[in-house]
């Protein structure tokens, strides 16, 4: 769980959300602006700060818990374990250092490297990226927002990790330098072998790319399965809506209607199911009472319409958290 | 011209007023440059070069590129917001440039009104939303008493989907959320009873699941309202879903433009073909196999003459880099501007790849 601290109260962002990621596995978190997404990552990274802050729950990484490991041990993870990429790299990157400096700088600050074997190692991510070495050279603002965003990935495949966290790397690029940088990505994953969290607020742009989809609503994960499951079967009615609020390129033109209303202001979520005030399929129990998590192997959906086995799949089961 | 055939080849009813066949707004020759590097330095960045376009009567046309292609531009020089470097706009026949005094120019923007992109700034959160209705009133359309406009502003409140409108109108942007302030710029379009809404990437700020309210709107408005709305995107899929035709801009360049349907099945510019290839679609087939694209989009700071798309062409040929291709006639009522497309005039029935 995670909350902000407020005002008016504590927010809770993220709200009993429990994920397992497999080494070498392709997890996509999808979700609207303010569902929590960027919350639960950089809770997973042991990046917030106040006012936010983790009030339970632990996040188990290579054997150890992140949540209560000291800072000094956290530092000898990041980077060299774990890396994060995040979503503007025109923020991330720091304007008045070349990449080269950017990237010599992220390499000392975990190993000392002599400067013979920095410059190799640079010039291989840097490849690695598909980015010409001779830009090791150049500021951030010479290059373009599919390069930089690509810069900011080979700084985190420097020392190899074991995990790569990414929070909408492509969301400020347009789709034919978006679907190139996927390509790459998973290109690159396949390579070295790394796990990958994505967090995105567009599914049709991991729909070829992740293995496993989560979709969170309103601070909570209410669907998780595999990514093509999820796309031709989905359980939720949130991921159903959003299922059809993509007008498709293919086939016929369809009238679509989106899902009515807004997502809910997390400082005064909807009592019952969070998505109970936008959903087609509402029930008395869904106003009043949260629903509880019903399982199916590894998937997961949080949505009353399972109860009892009902609902369009049977072997479900109630898991109790 | 190509242009000019297409528009006479395609069945609209002719508009008694225009005279023309129901044009609402023509541009022709539309370049925009912009000085770049101080006032001294001689450089320009050509955002849009000789561009033309045509908008009917009761049409939605999109107008689709990347970032930096120079499609908000376009917006703008039609808002009269830019005034062209070259070229001109006219509307149902009169160009804007000869409009010179104060009512004329109010007066078109009232007729061809724009809704922005970010809802989030594009409101004062200082005035309730009667407040941006209420001027609109005022200035376009004074005949109408305080009753009238109250009535007036109720009836546009709740044809955008903003319900109760009574209770709208008390409220300040802060109490709405993205989607329905965006419904309130085009509430506020509408005041002026507009003929053609310039909307500039109206979608793009909000959430997936509001997007496809607002593109409902924009054809509802288009059925009921009898509007034009030229629709400005980077998003090809969305363009599709409500657009009658399709523009396509390439670095400044009109480079295709067609019916929408048959621009989607029939892409005739190696641009398009690399777009719409790109569009992440959860209901294409699994195709990793594509190449990751290195081209990055040109800088159009005094370009040399030639196709601009050329540098990421995999079928350029040496005219590309000496000749600007202009737009040609392919398949019915739809052009591309490129050498090496071949037309599908001829065998209508065959799929042509240049």
């Amino acid at each position: 769980m995670v909350e902000y601290a407020a005002a008016s109260g504590p927010v809770r962002a993220v709200d009993r959300v429990s994920l397992t990621l497999a080494p070498g596995e392709f997890l996509a978190i999808v979700g609207e602006s303010g569902c929590g997404k960027s919350s639960l990552l950089f809770a997973i990274a042991q990046l917030l700060s106040p006012p936010a802050e983790i009030v339970s729950g632990s996040v188990r990484f290579l054997g150890q818990d992140m949540v209560t490991l000291a800072d000094e041990d956290l530092r000898h993870l990041r980077w060299r374990s774990y890396s994060v990429v995040m979503q503007s790299a025109m923020n991330a990157l720091n304007p008045v250092m070349t990449i080269g400096e950017q990237l010599r700088d992220a390499t000392l600050a975990h190993e000392a490297m002599p400067g013979r074997m920095l410059r190799r190692r640079s010039e291989e991510v840097m490849r690695l990226v598909g980015i010409d070495p001779v830009h090791l050279q150049s500021y951030p603002h010479q290059l373009s927002g599919g390069m930089r965003q690509r810069a900011m990935i080979a700084m985190a495949l420097l020392f190899t990790p074991q995990l790569v966290i990414m929070d909408e790397p492509t969301s400020a690029l347009d789709v034919v330098a978006q679907r190139s940088l996927m390509i790459q990505i998973k290109a690159l994953q396949r390579e070295f072998g790394f796990a990958v969290l994505f967090v995105t607020h567009d599914m049709s742009l991991v729909s070829h790319f992740s293995d496993r989809l989560a979709v969170m609503y309103a601070g909570q994960l209410v669907e998780l399965g595999g990514t093509r499951q999820v796309f031709k079967d989905s359980l939720h009615p949130y991921t159903v809506g959003l299922m059809q609020s993509f007008p498709s390129i293919i086939g016929e033109r369809q009238v679509l209607q989106g899902i009515p209303g807004t997502p809910p202001d997390l400082a005064r979520p909807p009592a019952g199911c969070r998505f109970h005030p936008r959903c087609p399929h509402v029930m008395p129990v869904c106003r009043v009472e949260e629903s509880p998590v019903f399982t199916r192997s590894d998937d997961l959906v949080r949505c009353h319409l399972y109860a009892n086995g009902h609902g369009p799949i049977a072997s479900i089961h109630q898991r109790h958290d | 011209m190509v242009t000019g055939r297409l528009q006479a080849s395609t069945s609209v009813t002719t508009d008694p007023e225009t005279g023309s066949a129901g044009v609402l707004l023509e541009a022709t020759g539309l370049t925009r440059h912009f000085r770049i590097g101080g006032p001294f330095s001689g450089r320009f960045l050509h955002a849009v070069d000789d561009m033309d376009l045509t908008i009917r009567q009761n049409e939605i046309v999109a107008l689709v590129g990347e970032s930096g292609s120079g499609k908000s531009t376009v917006a703008r020089l039609l808002a009269m917001l830019y005034r062209p470097t070259a070229g001109s706009i006219a509307y149902r026949g009169r160009p804007l440039g000869s409009m010179r005094s104060r009512r004329e120019i109010l007066s078109y923007h009232g007729r061809v009104p724009m809704v922005f992109q970010d809802p989030y700034s594009s409101l004062s959160p200082v005035y309730r939303i009667s407040h941006g209705l209420e001027r609109a009133f005022k200035l376009h359309r004074p005949e109408l008493s305080s009753e009238q406009r109250q009535e007036e502003a109720e009836r546009l409140l709740s044809s955008v989907g903003l319900t109760p409108p009574s209770e709208v109108l008390h409220k300040y942007p802060y109490e709405l959320s993205g989607g329905q302030r965006q419904r309130v710029g085009f509430a506020q379009a509408l005041a002026c009873r507009p003929e053609l809404i310039l909307a500039d990437e109206p979608v793009s700020m909000l959430d997936v699941s509001i997007r496809i309210g607002l593109l409902n709107l924009m054809a509802e408005l288009r059925r009921r309202e009898r509007v034009s709305v030229l629709y400005i995107t980077h998003d090809i899929a969305s363009a599709r879903y409500v657009a009658d035709r399709l523009l396509v801009m390439y670095a400044g360049h009109l480079v295709e433009s067609g019916p929408a349907e048959d621009v989607l099945r029939h892409p005739k510019h190696p641009y398009t073909q690399l777009l719409l290839s790109a569009v992440p679609d959860p209901r294409a087939p699994i195709a990793l196999t594509g190449r990751a694209e290195v081209g990055e989009p040109p800088r159009v700071v005094d370009p040399r003459p030639g196709c601009r798309f050329r540098f990421r062409c995999p079928y350029a040929i040496d005219e590309c880099s000496r000749v600007t291709p202009r737009l040609r006639l392919l398949r019915q009522a739809h052009t591309a501007a490129c050498h090496v497309a071949t037309s599908d005039l001829d065998m209508p029935e065959q799929e042509g790849l240049p």
